[in-house]
């Protein structure tokens, strides 16, 4: 911890940045900090608390974060793919930020503690689930002591798995019920890294593609619209599952399209910005079992 | 029957004929279709008299490529029953590469939907050049049958709290709006006269 400090005292003291983005503790576990002054890196911490996708502040739509100017961000894994995704397309330079990996073994799912607790079955993001990144790469520079494998939680595929098995009919009524309590407050939208879109579809209104009422077709056409713009970008970080205020089981849409890009392109979500995401690339021999 | 009268064909529903409209579902599909191969496709099937069902109703789009998702979605907000989505062969697109685009977007999207609840067959996606009349009413028969034997598509459009779409709450307020446009026009041409 006292490294990650370190090197944000360091950066802010040479001038190579002017804001560093991490954690800070809070009274519901950790938050995101933005600290601007070398006095003030005492604040940062990293540990299993620090669930937040920190890549989210990195949309340059973000005015007040990029008002503060260059900034340096403590990405975990899963963060840093989703810093790859915005350089794939082309939301950033990779000149235009400093990227301070951290070692990571997994999060928790619903931080609240004020000591990080340790990681069981139960407690464990179900993100962590067959994330096979200890340490980020392609950072600036890499902090924090290696860490164990995340515990073995309850799969997110056997879910996936448990609907696939249901019915089509089945599987409208399980969503339209989870769908009913969605009040489009897009917190889902706001949470996600790679939601950067500056008018977001569901904001057109001439002609309104998406009923903004939250009613349960309009809620239907909103879910539907999200996971499908994510397809194939979506990094699986979780954020847009912990912020759903109702607790709309989106992780479980997420991991299904991964599962369909990884069928049906062979592409899983990479740390490398140049290797292409699927949707908006093709070739010509793709699967076209499903065209008549 | 005169000679100008149109043979009787499936799907089309005579006057009096409500006992066999309601026997038998008559599936309302959507097709979107690009304006260089398939709707020429379909322009040949017209001309070349070919009999096929008579319950699609399509729009055209430039290419594949310009079908957003979102126009299905739409589509079966708006009562359809199933959506064909067809397109010039791979390597024949117009703009090179839409249809390209537009087979990686919905071989994800088909599954999405499918994940969510909706039967894959409602669904139809084909390639149908422009000299391929034949194939468009094979399509068109072929998902009019599917779609029938999944019968109306209640679950989706009941999910804004209507049965079925002649419950639409907006349809009232759209006809409305189309006879309040008509009397203008009346209006407004009594007045120039």
């Amino acid at each position: 911890m006292t490294e990650l400090q370190d090197t944000a005292r360091r950066l802010l003291d040479e001038g190579a940045v002017r804001v560093v983005i991490g954690w800070e503790g809070g009274r519901l576990g950790a938050r995101p900090a933005f600290v601007t002054s070398a006095a003030d890196c005492d604040r940062l911490i990293f540990d299993t608390r620090c669930v937040h996708n920190l890549a989210t502040f990195l949309n340059p739509r973000r005015s007040q974060v990029a008002g503060l100017g260059k900034a340096a961000v403590v990405v975990k894994g899963c963060d840093a793919k989703a810093v790859a995704g915005l350089l794939r397309e082309a939301q950033l330079e990779r000149d235009g930020v400093v990227l301070i990996g951290v070692r990571c073994g997994g999060v928790v799912g619903e931080p609240s503690a004020l000591e990080p607790p340790a990681l069981t079955a139960e407690n464990v993001s179900s993100r962590c689930w067959g994330c096979d990144v200890r340490e980020p790469g392609s950072v600036d520079v890499l902090v924090g002591e290696a860490r164990p494998e995340p515990p073995v939680t309850a799969a997110l595929d056997e879910r996936v798995a448990a609907l696939d098995a249901l019915s089509p009919a089945e599987r409208l009524a399980f969503w339209t019920k989870e769908f009913s309590r969605c009040t489009q407050c897009y917190a889902c939208r706001q949470a996600c890294p790679l939601c950067f879109c500056e008018r977001c579809i569901v904001e057109k209104t001439e002609p309104q593609w998406i009923e903004t009422s939250p009613h349960p077709r309009g809620n239907f056409a909103w879910n539907l619209t999200r996971a499908q713009h994510l397809a194939g970008r979506c990094v699986g970080c979780g954020e847009c599952e912990r912020a759903c205020p109702v607790g709309i089981p989106l992780g479980l849409i997420n991991r299904k399209l991964q599962q369909v890009v990884y069928e049906l392109y062979g592409y899983t979500v990479s740390e490398d910005p140049t290797v292409p995401a699927p949707i908006g690339a093709y070739a010509t021999d793709d699967t076209q079992d499903f065209i008549r | 029957m005169s000679a100008v009268d149109h043979p009787q064909r499936s799907g089309e529903r005579a006057p009096g004929d409500g006992e066999r409209a309601s026997a038998e579902f008559e599936p309302r599909i959507t097709a979107f279709v690009c304006n260089w191969c398939t709707y020429t496709g379909a322009d040949l099937a017209g001309t070349s008299r070919l009999h096929m069902a008579s319950n699609v109703r399509i729009i055209r789009l430039p290419c594949t490529g310009r079908i957003d998702h979102v126009f299905i979605v739409k589509a079966f907000e708006r009562g359809a029953d199933g959506v064909i989505v067809s397109g010039c062969h791979p390597a024949d697109c117009h703009y090179t590469a839409g249809n390209y685009h537009a087979r990686r977007r919905f071989g994800v999207f088909r599954e999405l939907l499918s994940f969510l609840g909706v039967e894959p067959d409602r669904l139809t996606f084909s390639w149908v050049s422009a000299s391929e009349g034949g194939k468009w009413a094979d399509v068109v028969n072929g998902t009019v049958e599917r779609v029938r034997r999944l019968g109306p598509f209640d679950a989706y459009h009941g999910l804004a709290g209507a049965a079925t779409p002649a419950d639409d709450p907006f349809a009232s307020y759209e006809t409305a709006a189309a006879g309040s446009d008509e009397s203008a026009t009346k209006a407004s041409a009594g007045g120039a006269s």
